[in-house]
């Protein structure tokens, strides 16, 4: 108890690395929001350059994992430009 | 040219009611005119700080209603004549603060002030969002704290989204002043020391504030400690951090407990 009293130079080193390390997830979480904002706009762009859909039949969604994450994008296109799709694949 | 000051911090208790008083107080104190605005709706205390609490009649709400004009809910301080308080109102209705109607005040004020300094309620609601709202330059309460850091990185993370200079692709001047710091417990290891907030939070430093008694003696009296107290640590270090509001280039000395020459060498060190 005493060398370990002897060795401890006090908990702010502590603060300091926990909060380093939290604050640069959190800064990274804070602009996540407008990622997906950006890519929902990009992606439709191209989309619409070849498919008419309405705007809100449209679904973003991106899930956070550990190592992975993924993103989810769901369109729903009416069949009368299945014909469309054919010609354009 | 006006400038308008909002200061806040995400957490509570940190100090920000006491900082804008006692900044508000020095600014008047020499010379500017100033007028302080509580923006905690339902929570209003600025008024008490500053020894106004009986005095309030109209407040910021009865101003953005049209209940009252400006100039009627403009509690004018006793002891310093260009020294005004903008008290909040003490009912809940905290959606009658809308953002035309802060807009319209805020436009008022800065034709008859030449600093306008808004007290932000704790939090990132509503009312903290709107009191940074107008704002050309933010003062940052954080104490040496994990959570009030956190908090603090929070609100700079909103400073640069939400007002109305960063929509206009501009900046929000931040300035960061350090509350409560205990220069002896931040010496042993024990509280984080200036150069790690500032590191973590890479912000410019307005001032450090040390804990003190005189701090909360000047709240028990209903007065700004840079009034109560001009010459006592904390009134001194309100007093240079308003110089350096003003644009004066005051070096910042890190508090140290002056216990004779050993503990001034190793004082110094921090700096």
């Amino acid at each position: 108890m005493t060398l370990f009293k002897l060795f401890r130079r006090g908990s702010a080193p502590i603060a300091r690395e926990r909060l380093q390390i939290l604050l640069a997830h959190e800064r990274v979480a804070r602009n996540q929001p407008e990622l997906i904002g950006l890519l929902r706009e990009e992606i439709l762009a191209v989309i619409r350059k070849h498919v008419a859909f309405e705007p809100d039949k449209v679904m973003i969604k991106m899930d956070r994992g550990n190592t992975v994450s993924t993103l989810e994008v769901e369109i729903e296109i009416p069949n009368a430009f299945g014909a469309v799709l054919a010609k354009a694949s | 040219m006006a400038q308008v000051l909002v200061v806040t911090s995400g957490k509570g208790g940190v100090g920000k009611t006491t900082s804008t008083a006692a900044l508000g107080a020095a600014l008047a104190q020499e010379g500017e005119k100033v007028v302080v605005i509580d923006f905690d709706v339902g929570l209003r205390n600025l008024d008490l700080v500053m020894g106004a609490e009986r005095r309030v009649v109209f407040d910021l709400i009865n101003v953005i209603n049209g209940v009252a004009k400006l100039t009627q809910a403009l509690i004018r301080d006793k002891r310093i004549e260009n020294l005004s308080l903008l008290p909040a109102s003490q009912t809940r209705d905290k959606d009658a603060l809308t953002e035309e109607g802060i807009a319209k005040v805020i436009a008022e004020l800065r034709t008859k002030f030449d600093w306008i300094i808004c007290d932000s309620p704790a939090g990132i609601e509503r009312g903290a969002t709107l009191a940074m709202r107008h704002a050309d330059a933010a003062i940052i309460v954080t104490n040496p704290e994990v959570s009030s850091v956190r908090d603090s990185d929070r609100i700079i993370g909103l400073l640069d989204s939400k007002t109305v200079k960063a929509e206009r692709g501009e900046r929000v001047a931040k300035h960061l002043l350090i509350t409560r710091y205990h220069p002896s417990r931040a010496a042993r290891g024990e509280m984080l020391s200036i150069e790690d907030v500032l590191e973590i939070l890479s912000t410019p430093l307005l001032g450090i504030i040390p804990e003190s008694e005189e701090v909360l003696r000047a709240s028990n009296m209903g007065s700004p400690v840079t009034l109560s107290s001009p010459l006592s640590a904390p009134g001194r270090a309100y007093f240079d951090a308003s110089r350096r509001l003003r644009g004066n280039d005051i070096p910042i000395q890190i508090p140290s407990e002056t216990r004779g020459i050993f503990n001034r060498l190793f004082g110094r060190k921090a700096a």
